[in-house]
């Protein structure tokens, strides 16, 4: 049986997060410019911004970072020296997430730590960290995580969650991890009044987040659309920039380069892109996927047919952010659409 | 040598004839849609051309997205309004077997002569459909002044009436203008084979709007510490890189593995050296339409280095790109007496 929900006043919110810093790593969505948010290391739980909906970058970024040093090297005499940099210190603590960044996170766990293969520097980053899941009274236009099996509310791979009351935020402790910190004497017991208006906003923000899309039957129909002249029209507004996979919560593609100089070096894992060029450029000079025509429906397959293959489910999330972000304003939500509405 | 924009009578000549004329805040005008789509069809029912480029109603209030139009129907989604933003010239380097009808505002225009100038395509396979532009509105600063999520977005008139969920506001347009649109001083397309609405008056450059100047005022120590804080926010997804019509290497520096320029990661100096080296390569190209800032997701401010070096060149060399597209750009170029001051 868990502990009753707490609450926590937003007066006392820098406090408590100064109480964590004390024992954790904490990271959460940061205010770079106007408009402009990160999820990042906390050096000050001033720069916590928990106001904005979800941050550019999302919180895949935390566990599998844009540019990760896998290990150092440097020549010592006849030997080479081999530094790895996989192991995590502190004990960590994520707060801010939004329901739909976690559950990408869960879909990652199948890849990176899955039956097939553990990766070590995204396994021990999620062995440590504790994740503060935090409500979304206010779904945007462009969320649709309601299609894809989530909703605003949705507390799965949440260890607490936080409902935003207004002057305070309602504590949930959902696993052993997150009971940890229940002892925290900034938090107080909730009333059955708060309860109450959080179930309140629950029920307002899901009946907000309806979206009529329906994927039903997306990965049968990819199956027969390989060689479709759908895609010839789906590409022609790609620009082939890294836009959408970059900020998609749940694509994971990477790419290692060493970086050395004088023996000395690195190795480095960064993000890489199913939408550039150079991503299925061979040695030869033959590229596989020559055109954005290609390199889209690479995009949408994988996440609407090889992942539900490899996995059971799609991987999208909802999150909307490459509908928000695309510069060329591709929709994502039309293109499914299409596809199951020929 | 500077060209010189299409006159204000030159329009009679392409066909603007039964547009009246109108003042900037009543543009947003339907009739420039209409003629828009009914030019489109023309083309595409002569098949003068294989699709014509323009814009179509985007998804979300505030946007317009790129459309292909491949048959006279498809047309009739062709719409005008203050947000067809983007510079639909990056797209005629995919479409390199096909001939194009090209919805183009000043800017765009420009990227056209500056790449035909560059010999990117042969004149003969592009159908440039003028657009005299109103310039186009800023989604994000629009944004920043609500109170919450804009669910509608209309424009009447000189306003801009944006709604959410509880909330309505009435805007002054020109008030929320893309900053390289306020800068902008060639509204007109210098080269068109037909125009939308007959040509509208040139705007000066006021000192709030300089950009480059502003820029060039502050403190180097200052210059360096915006310039860093900005690039810092890079992501290198080259959104700026893809959106821009003069970046068409068949391989870009920071792709090349033999030799290496620059550090794959997010180290600072490499994403600062990313952005000045892509600035620099516009030296003498750019239009200064903008679509590079507009395309960032981390709205990184970009424009104003491209502004600063448009400006050099104005002072140098007296040119600007894409007015002319005999002119040769300065920097391919070379004249014995040439400005050379910097040798000491």
């Amino acid at each position: 049986m868990r502990r009753g929900p707490a609450k926590l006043e937003k007066k006392n919110l820098k406090a408590f997060l100064q109480t964590l810093m004390e024992r954790y790593d904490l990271f959460g969505p940061v205010r770079l410019a106007e408009g402009v948010s990160v999820y990042k290391r906390i050096d000050d739980p001033q720069e916590v911004d928990l106001s904005s909906a979800n941050p550019q970058k999302p919180l895949k970024e935390v566990f599998f970072a844009q540019s990760e040093v896998m290990f150092r090297y440097e020549k010592a005499g006849r030997k080479t020296e081999v530094r790895s940099t996989e192991e995590v210190e502190r004990e960590r603590i994520v707060l801010g997430a939004r329901p739909c960044d976690i559950a990408a996170v869960l879909l990652l766990d199948q890849v990176f730590s899955g039956k097939d293969y553990t990766d070590v520097y995204y396994a021990k980053k999620r062995e440590k960290t504790t994740l503060i899941g935090l409500a979304c009274n206010r779904p945007l236009s462009t969320c649709f995580c309601a299609s894809m099996g989530g909703g605003p509310f949705v507390r799965r791979g949440s260890d607490l969650f936080w409902i935003d009351l207004g002057e305070a935020y309602l504590v949930e402790f959902l696993t052993e991890k997150g009971e940890a910190l229940s002892q925290n004497t900034l938090l107080e017991k909730a009333d059955a009044s708060e309860i109450d208006l959080a179930k309140a906003l629950e029920q307002r923000a899901s009946e907000k987040a309806t979206s009529s899309l329906s994927i039903e039957g997306i990965e049968k129909r990819l199956d027969e659309m390989v060689e479709s002249p759908f895609w010839d029209r789906v590409q022609e507004k790609c620009i082939g920039c890294r836009v959408c996979t970059y900020l998609c919560p749940t694509c994971h593609c990477f790419d290692i380069v060493d970086e050395a100089s004088r023996g000395q070096g690195q190795r480095v894992r960064n993000w890489d892109s199913c939408l550039s060029p150079l991503y299925s450029l061979e040695t030869s000079g033959h590229n596989p996927r020559p055109t954005t025509r290609e390199r889209t429906r690479q995009r949408l397959m994988h996440k609407f047919n090889y992942f539900p293959k490899n996995f059971g489910s799609v991987a999208c999330v909802g999150c909307g952010r490459c509908i928000i972000y695309c510069p060329a304003h591709f929709d994502i939500r039309k293109t499914l659409e299409e596809i199951l509405v020929p | 040598m500077m060209a010189n924009a299409p006159s204000v009578g030159a329009w009679k000549s392409i066909g603007a004839e039964s547009v009246q004329p109108f003042s900037p805040i009543r543009q947003g005008n339907p009739m420039i849609e209409q003629r828009i789509r009914e030019k489109a069809k023309e083309l595409l029912s002569r098949k003068d051309v294989d699709l014509v480029i323009g814009f179509g109603r985007g998804t979300l209030p505030l946007r317009a997205t790129p459309l292909f139009a491949r048959t006279p129907e498809e047309a009739e989604e062709l719409i005008w309004n203050s947000f067809c933003a983007a510079n639909l010239a990056t797209y005629l380097h995919k479409l390199s077997r096909f001939k194009v009808g090209l919805v183009v505002k000043g800017c765009d225009s420009r990227s056209v002569v500056a790449l035909l100038r560059e010999r990117r395509f042969e004149p003969e396979r592009l159908f440039l459909i003028g657009v005299p532009c109103q310039r186009m509105v800023d989604r994000r600063k629009v944004q920043r002044v609500a109170p919450g999520e804009i669910l509608d977005a209309r424009e009447q008139g000189d306003r801009i009436i944006v709604k959410g969920e509880d909330f309505e506001i009435h805007l002054k347009r020109d008030e929320f203008l893309y900053s390289s649109c306020q800068a902008c001083l060639h509204r007109n397309p210098p080269k068109a084979d037909w125009l939308a609405s007959p040509p509208v008056e040139e705007s000066a450059l006021t000192e709030a709007f300089d950009e480059a100047r502003l820029f060039e005022e502050r403190p180097s120590e200052e210059r360096w510490n915006f310039f860093i804080k900005e690039t810092s926010r890079c992501i290198r997804c080259y959104a700026c890189r893809e959106a821009c019509p003069m970046c068409y290497c068949s391989e870009c520096f920071v792709d090349s593995s033999r030799p290496k320029w620059i550090g794959s990661g997010l180290d600072p100096s490499d994403l600062a050296f990313y952005h000045i080296v892509r600035a620099y390569h516009q030296t003498g190209r750019c239009a200064g339409c903008g679509a590079c800032e507009r395309a960032c997701p981390m709205e990184i401010r970009l424009s104003y280095l491209t502004q600063k070096l448009n400006r050099d060149v104005k002072e140098l060399f007296e040119f600007e790109a894409g007015l002319d597209p005999k002119d040769r750009p300065p920097l391919s170029t070379y004249e014995p007496d040439d400005w050379q001051e910097f040798i000491k």
